[in-house]
């Protein structure tokens, strides 16, 4: 009898081993009862997406001229005054008549088939580093501005939910579902030519001419000749060197800070080569007055604040932290603060650390 | 390349060649190298051969050879404008077989990679079905899940080539993508316990990440053989890849293989958000765009010999390889050629065979320290023969940034050094 069950139990095995690849995991009749019910307050907290004939668009409203002064405050940084691009972030204007050139420039205006697709980027994703930071009506006003940049609309133009459907872009008609199976996959089949296929061939081009590939880091990371002895005797070296304490800020501090750093990193660079971006850059700030970076436009709150005198030192930059609208009214810091004392002595200790100190 | 023998094979003719031209003696046998003195190697006590090595516990998830620390995914600097919202690429030429490492899978962030506690992680089905769900981690692994093996590929990948050739590194020029066993459950069996009502013809993905990535996906691809991930070549997803849980969509471009997966609305129409308008669409030469170019074209590419992988050996014995995949099925075949496509040869397939995976082939000649062209040639399961970069040319123009599958080449010289070149 055992004997009998252990055999075809093999037999079970042996058979579902061959069809592994195949066999799909099985449906059940009325499902599995898994999951709950999503409650409303959920759905409406998520379903953020907008499509085309306006479905998920929220009411609302915002002008050119609010448009004007919301992006450049939160996406100039990256996309410039008029939507031409800073480095290598993507333009948002301009290009009209080049998709046919040799050099096209794909902008909102010039490229993009629907409207709908950025209230919900910008919505969604933006500005870069505080995704979904801003209310309806500035949405609605940022989007209003980049039709002006992209010459769609007058300077006095209002967008609102109950126009939004009458605005077409320029591009809309300019794309065509796929259409490989016609033009290709046919095309491109058969049995290719084996033998004999060319009397010559040349080389009509060359990766090096231009020279842009990376160098290989081979050499400094990778070292196959070094002996095992020198490989060993470092390893003991630095497990005796661990107990000695360094100097200057405290290293758990400072990594607990570069820890919460990443919530400021998309805002605010530190260190060697930092610059000004949707945030200024916080280089030589401890000790300095508020708001006196230069080349950041700051906002009227911390214009006043400079005004006053007010200077970062431990006690303003912790009261900062925690509640930066609530400590300076009306600046535009989009992040909400930190969530404890400890964490802002940690912050403090790391922008230190990283060349925060005022010279 | 004018004056480039017909290549052949046999080993015999080859040596006949060799002893013209060089007046050795041809025994009609390999002569194994004499070595000019005694090997340290050998003949020394090496440390590791004396002394104790490492305890079991040194590594307790284990990590690769302090040897192969030069096997990494690198980016190019210049591509993007910072290390956020940007790409690096698998090291091809580094690896072996048709799996790919989970450390060394491409990464491609739009805010950068999201830390999830899992514990914190819902997905959530809504739109039009009859009972919008909420499902926590714990629900998800509740479900009959299965094992599958996809290749992943950007639609960018080699997108740098459109105008010619540009990089020179198969990492560079093919290195956006990777091959994973995923671990998950059938997206068909959750969408059928929230009920898709009969006008649910298109699902939106979203992603919990601070770009809250978005793609519209035909309902009919999404029943067929989508799924979510929660595991990648046996471990749990990496948080890279979208940790804890991400759409599988096999054959199909990478975007849309939303990571960080969060929330699932059905719908009755696509939603034309941002990744299948402004980008994953593909702009003509007349200015037209073709969009929702899901699948992927059959290609394929020599990793080894390649301008990262030089032939340093000399003359003699050489094993040529690469990959080759298909959005559109298997590879049941690639060809390779030595001169630019004069003549060309069936390479050797080697190891497993999936659907919508990448496939190992091989090529093992005699090379003779002739400078060489080497492409290859991959044919699918649906008859596809992938095309030469002139040929996709000619249908797309040069202001496509996607889909690039053309043949590559790679030149060889006679020290065996190799480079990214284009040839007619």
């Amino acid at each position: 009898m055992m004997k009998t069950l252990t055999l075809s139990t093999a037999l079970v095995v042996t058979a579902s081993f061959a069809f592994a690849q195949e066999n799909p995991a099985p449906s059940r009749e009325g499902g599995f009862g898994l999951g709950r019910t999503a409650l409303p307050e959920e759905i409406a907290a998520w379903d953020i997406d907008i499509r085309p004939d306006g479905q998920g668009l929220p009411v609302g409203s915002g002008d050119v001229y609010t448009g004007e002064e919301l992006y450049i405050d939160y996406c100039s940084a990256c996309h410039g005054d008029f939507g031409e691009a800073v480095g290598r972030w993507p333009v948002l204007a301009g290009g009209f008549g080049t998709l046919d050139d040799e050099d096209p420039h794909k902008t909102i205006g010039s490229y993009w088939p629907y409207l709908s697709t950025v209230w919900d980027y910008v919505h969604r994703a933006m500005p870069y580093g505080a995704a979904q930071s801003l209310e309806d009506d500035e949405v609605y006003a940022i989007v209003a501005y980049l039709m002006y940049l992209n010459n769609m609309v007058d300077d006095d133009f209002e967008l609102s939910n109950e126009n939004f459907l009458e605005m077409a872009m320029p591009n809309e008609d300019a794309f065509f579902m796929d259409d490989r199976a016609a033009t290709e996959l046919t095309v491109f089949a058969g049995e290719p030519c084996m033998e004999n296929c060319a009397e010559s061939i040349e080389i009509t081009a060359r990766a090096t001419v231009l020279n842009v590939t990376p160098e290989s880091e081979e050499e400094a990371t990778a070292t196959p000749e070094a002996t095992p002895a020198a490989a060993a005797a470092e390893v003991v070296e630095t497990a005796a060197a661990e107990p000695e304490a360094p100097a200057g800020p405290d290293p758990e501090l400072v990594a607990a800070g570069e820890g919460l750093w990443r919530q400021c990193a998309s805002c605010h660079q530190i260190g060697e080569g930092a610059t000004n971006r949707t945030g200024p850059m916080l280089n030589n700030t401890y000790g300095a007055p508020v708001g006196s970076h230069e080349g950041f436009r700051y906002s009227p709150a911390f214009a006043e604040a400079n005004a006053a005198g007010m200077v970062w030192d431990d006690e303003t930059l912790t009261a900062y932290l925690l509640d930066p609208r609530g400590f300076i009214p009306g600046n535009r810091m989009a992040f909400r603060g930190l969530r404890s004392e400890e964490d802002a002595a940690a912050m403090i200790a790391y922008i230190r650390a990283e060349g925060g100190d005022a010279e | 390349m004018t004056d480039s023998p017909k290549f052949t094979q046999s080993r015999r003719q080859f040596l006949a060649g060799a002893a013209v031209a060089t007046g050795a003696a041809a025994t009609g046998k390999f002569a194994h190298a004499q070595a000019a003195g005694p090997d340290p190697a050998i003949t020394q006590m090496q440390p590791w051969q004396q002394y104790l090595g490492a305890g079991v516990d040194a590594a307790p998830y284990g990590v690769p050879s302090p040897h192969e620390a030069h096997v990494v995914r690198r980016n190019v600097e210049w591509l993007t404008a910072d290390t956020v919202s940007s790409v690096n690429f698998t090291p091809l030429h580094e690896l072996e077989g048709i799996i790919t490492p989970n450390g060394l899978c491409f990464e491609r962030h739009h805010s950068g990679v999201a830390e999830i506690d899992p514990g914190q992680h819902r997905l959530m089905i809504n739109g039009l079905v009859d009972n919008p769900l909420v499902f926590t981690m714990e629900d998800l692994m509740r479900f009959p899940r299965e094992n599958r093996t996809y290749f992943l590929e950007c639609a960018a990948n080699t997108g740098m080539e459109w105008r010619g050739s540009q990089l020179n590194g198969v990492q560079f020029t093919h290195g956006m993508i990777h091959n994973v066993v995923y671990t998950g459950v059938p997206l068909r069996l959750i969408l059928e316990e929230a009920g898709v009502r009969t006008n649910g013809s298109w699902i939106l993905p979203e992603g919990a990440d601070a770009s809250g990535m978005t793609r519209s996906i035909p309902m009919e691809k999404a029943l067929d053989d989508c799924m979510v991930a929660t595991h990648m070549n046996g471990e749990r997803l990496r948080p890279e890849q979208g940790y804890p849980l991400r759409l599988v969509v096999p054959g199909w471009e990478g975007n849309m293989w939303v990571k960080w997966l969060r929330r699932i609305e059905v719908g009755d129409a696509p939603w034309h958000h941002r990744e299948e308008t402004s980008k994953y669409t593909d702009l003509l030469a007349d200015g037209q765009a073709r969009r929702f170019t899901w699948e992927m074209d059959a290609k394929s590419v020599i990793t080894n010999p390649s301008p990262q992988a030089p032939i340093l050996h000399g003359p003699g014995p050489t094993v040529l390889t690469g990959v080759a995949w298909s959005g559109r099925g298997t590879i049941p075949r690639v060809d390779v050629t030595l001169d630019g496509g004069i003549n060309w040869h069936r390479a050797r397939m080697s190891g497993p065979s999936f659907d919508k995976s990448m496939h190992r082939f091989y090529f093992e000649f005699d090379w003779d320290g002739r400078p060489l062209l080497l492409q290859s040639r991959a044919h699918d399961s649906t008859g596809y023969v992938q095309p030469t970069k002139d040929q996709l040319r000619e249908v797309r123009g040069l202001n496509s940034i996607y889909h690039n599958n053309g043949i590559q080449t790679w030149a060889i010289n006679e020290r065996g050094e190799a480079e990214n070149v284009e040839v007619g």
